[in-house]
């Protein structure tokens, strides 16, 4: 690993110092797949390139990370450029002081590779309307993360007004292996549902999308209640014929119970951020199933809310 | 079973599919939706049976894959795996022969937890092919399993074991009852090359299979199609506009489908002998390759239309007509092979001193098709070469004229694209280029994509990939009888004419092949690509 630090420089000089150090170690740095640039801040930096570095494994790719500091000082860009040998991909740490900072879009501009796809991911805070962003506009794809929201639901409304084909959240992304296994476990014949549940821990958005998507989906209402975590820990459906249900207490393991037949054990991770950036990548095109599942959130947010209240009062 | 009867009449549109209350469940789930990428094809519920489970592939490549779908989150809770061997094990026994094998060879990273949950549902049972009570233990392991783990009767039959047992095997499947659905899940059988050894072995043990399970229900297994380049071949074909214009007579000199291999014939004498390269490679791996490359243009990536166009091909290819000049074929002799001195294919263990089977085999094939005609495919294969690899190379026609002095082109050699298949991936263009300076002088330069580059570490194992479809029952990437016939048509005219005349030529190892195969295309003018 190659690291070149330039200070007051200039995009042209970033460009030059990228071409030296490919050159130098052996032809230029082809196959690279798309750019990734992370909209963070000095706290927040390390875990975001370090999990975009290593999804980078999979995708090979510029990852930029635009890092503003100090607004109140003198416009000026500093720059940390990685050129692994061991790993493909290079990533750009611009450091953007003062007013620049309200201009990162010229910075990244330049350095954006051509031909190929652009992603836009804020680990933290996100713009109110990330497609409307400067760095949100050139991105094919924007990644949001509802779960680093102080308010994460309100976040999801947000999102759900904002939203913009190729937009999506973190939050979602962390659904994945629990809906592909309630979706395995529904390709066996079943009896007719009747209703159903996801109990998670407060502020858990990735719940609320569960159960939004469960009731969009299978036309049955799926309640979103709270328990102690960590993240879901049970989806239930009760049916004629008793309930059918997946509990995971402890972020690893759920256990299938099917009234009438034994329980199975499923392995079901909690996933790292690496692992979540890496499915968020494998595939650009915007999330429809995500945007109706957003949608269908949003427009049955009241009603949950008077549930959740009805509940809070009969407790 | 004939091409004609596989595809005579109103075929289904997706004839491996039988399609059982389990798979309609599947389909009408309203969580599935084509438009979700990101929950992935799983397996229905459903019992793996892997006959056979002591052997080298199903410790090194089937435990290991089926480890590493779990892992994946590719199969279904429930999922259960019962291996059958004529071992005195029990089940506890064959769970840790399955750990083992899992840690040594599993491609994703050992988790506690998918082991946990795969080795609930894996059992053993023993017995010996010929035993009816042991089959009928077997029976009833399963239908425990389908109530225990509710597999839904849904069984997959892996007969990873020497063809001369599958008579007897199949027979115990039926007579116990297991082979026959009644209705209830489906029933899928697994089978791997060796598809026979000429064409009348190979339509014995097809009809052998197909007396108990329907055409649709076998899986033929030619793990290279379940190679990620090999799939490749179509995407590049005809997911872009720049090549098919191109790809024909008009513009192509010759094609050269290569397979090499640097090691011997190791531990597998008693297989080996009497069946030689030809049998072992080109019949099934490199027919397979040129059928990718010739085809036509499939109406859509259905198995049926992707393996007519494959069929179309085969039929159409053209033996050389004196298979004296247009075949070489040869037998490794002591050498040096990579820095490391190795004997003879004839000094090799179990290997009688004067056997006639071929280690090296290369083959000269026209198609006759509007557009292959007068285009020669060159195919070889062969053990203890220089090195391990696996090409589909296209050569280019040169330019018609070239406004160039002639010294200015003398380094220019003939365009050529290159799918490599195995090691190092990917597709190679070479073309001519200005040499910077102040002369006109054009040489050749390569362009480079790398498979491992541009998607680093997402390329499943060809049995992962293949497995899984045998669960989903999605037959595009198994060669159909048909197929297997037709590749037998091409070959035995040959086996016979080598069987008649003459003895394999030593070559000695580490080379890329003998004197003869050199002479085959410098007799057309041409020269092999350097391995």
């Amino acid at each position: 690993m190659a690291t070149i630090d330039l200070t007051e420089t200039s995009t042209s000089a970033i460009s030059a110092a990228l071409t030296q150090a490919r050159r130098s170690m052996g032809g230029p740095a082809m196959g690279m797949v798309l750019t990734l640039i992370i909209v963070t801040n000095e706290a927040e930096q390390y875990d975001a390139v370090r999990a975009a570095t290593h999804a980078g494994r999979e995708h090979p790719s510029r990852t930029i990370a635009v890092i503003t500091r100090r607004p109140q000082a003198d416009s000026r860009l500093d720059a940390e450029i990685r050129v692994g040998e061991s790993s493909p991909g290079e990533t750009l740490l611009l450091r953007m002081y003062g007013p620049l900072g309200q201009h990162a879009d010229s910075v990244a501009a330049p350095l954006l590779i051509p031909d190929v796809p652009v992603v836009t991911w804020w680990p933290d805070a996100a713009p109110p309307v990330p497609a409307k962003d400067p760095l949100g506009s050139v991105a094919q794809r924007r990644v949001t993360d509802a779960a680093a929201a102080d308010a994460p639901r309100d976040m999801l409304l947000a999102l759900a007004r904002a939203y913009q084909p190729g937009d999506t959240d973190l939050s979602w992304t962390r659904a994945t292996p629990w809906r592909s296994l309630l979706a395995a476990v529904l390709d066996q014949r079943h009896p007719e549902l009747d209703s159903g549940q996801v109990l998670a821990e407060p502020a858990n958005p990735t719940a609320d999308l569960l159960a939004a998507w469960l009731e969009l989906r299978l036309g049955i209402p799926v309640q979103r209640r709270e328990s102690a975590g960590p993240g879901i820990t049970e989806v239930r459906f009760d049916t004629s014929e008793g309930t059918i249900m997946v509990c995971r207490p402890d972020g690893r393991t759920a256990t299938l119970s099917w009234a009438g037949r034994s329980d199975r054990k499923v392995a079901l991770h909690r996933r790292e951020t690496v692992e979540l950036i890496a499915e968020e990548l494998r595939r650009l095109e915007p999330d429809e199933v995500y945007a109706e599942t957003l949608r269908a959130l949003a427009a049955g947010a009241g009603a949950a809310d008077q549930a959740a209240g009805a509940e809070a009062a009969d407790q | 079973m004939t091409a004609g009867a596989e595809t005579g009449g109103i075929a289904p549109a997706n004839p491996g599919v039988i399609t059982g209350r389990a798979e309609e469940a599947r389909q009408g789930n309203p969580l599935r939706d084509p438009r979700d990428r990101r929950i992935p094809r799983v397996a229905g519920p459903c019992v793996l049976v892997i006959f056979g489970v002591t052997g080298d592939l199903a410790r090194k490549k089937l435990m290991p894959a089926v480890y590493d779908l779990a892992n994946r989150g590719l199969l279904p809770p429930g999922f259960s795996l019962v291996g059958f061997a004529r071992r005195d094990w029990e089940h506890e026994d064959f769970t840790q022969v399955t750990y083992q094998a899992v840690k040594e060879h599993a491609r994703t990273p050992f988790r506690d937890t998918v082991w946990q949950q795969l080795s609930e549902g894996v059992r053993f049972v023993p017995g010996e092919f010929d035993d009816d009570a042991a089959f009928d233990r077997l029976a009833e392991t399963v239908r425990e399993l389908d109530v225990e783990r509710g597999t839904g009767g849904n069984y997959a039959f892996y007969l990873s074991i020497p063809p001369r047992f599958f008579p007897l095997v199949v027979q115990q499947l039926k007579r116990s009852g297991l082979a026959d659905g009644r209705g209830r899940g489906w029933r899928r059988v697994v089978i791997e090359k060796p598809f026979g050894h000429d064409l009348a072995s190979a339509l014995e043990l097809n009809a052998i299979v197909d007396a108990v399970f329907p055409a649709g229900s076998v899986f033929r297994i030619d793990h290279y199609l379940g190679k990620e380049t090999v799939q490749n071949i179509l995407a590049l074909r005809f997911a872009n506009e720049m090549y098919e214009p191109i790809w024909n007579r008009g513009y192509v000199d010759h094609i050269q489908i290569t397979m090499a291999e640097d090691v011997g014939i190791g531990g597998r004498a008693g297989y080996y002998d009497g069946i030689g390269a030809a049998r072992d490679v080109i019949q099934n791996h490199l027919l397979q390759l040129l059928a990718l490359t010739a085809m036509e243009e499939p109406v859509s990536f259905d198995a049926d239309s992707l393996r007519m166009e494959k069929e179309k091909a085969l039929s159409a290819v053209r033996l050389p007509p004196d298979l004296a000049t247009g075949t070489a074929r040869g037998q490794y002799a002591a050498g040096w092979q990579g820095g490391i001195q190795v004997p003879g294919y004839l000094e090799e263990e179990g290997i009688p001193s004067d056997s006639r089977t071929e280690t090296y085999a290369a083959v000269k094939l026209g198609i006759d098709t509007r557009r292959w005609a007068g285009v020669p495919f060159y195919l070889r294969t062969g053990k203890r070469m220089t090195r391990r690899m696996t090409e589909v190379a296209l050569i280019f026609q040169r330019a018609p004229h070239l406004p160039f002095a002639a010294t200015d082109t003398e380094e220019l050699g003939q365009n050529a694209l290159v799918i490599r298949i195995q090691p190092d991936e990917g597709v190679t263009v070479r073309f001519g280029s200005k040499v910077p300076g102040t002369a006109m002088e054009v040489r050749d330069v390569n362009m480079d994509f790398a498979y491992g580059q541009s998607f680093t570490e997402s390329s499943p194992e060809a049995y992962e990939r293949l497995l899984l479809d045998v669960l989903i029952g999605d037959p595009p990437l198994f060669p159909r009888q048909a197929e297997v016939e037709l590749s037998w048509r091409i070959l035995d005219p040959i086996e016979e004419f080598w069987a008649s005349y003459t003895k394999p030529e030593q070559y000695p190892a580490g080379i890329a092949g003998p004197a003869s195969a050199d002479a085959l295309m410098a007799r057309d003018g041409r020269t092999w690509r350097r391995l």
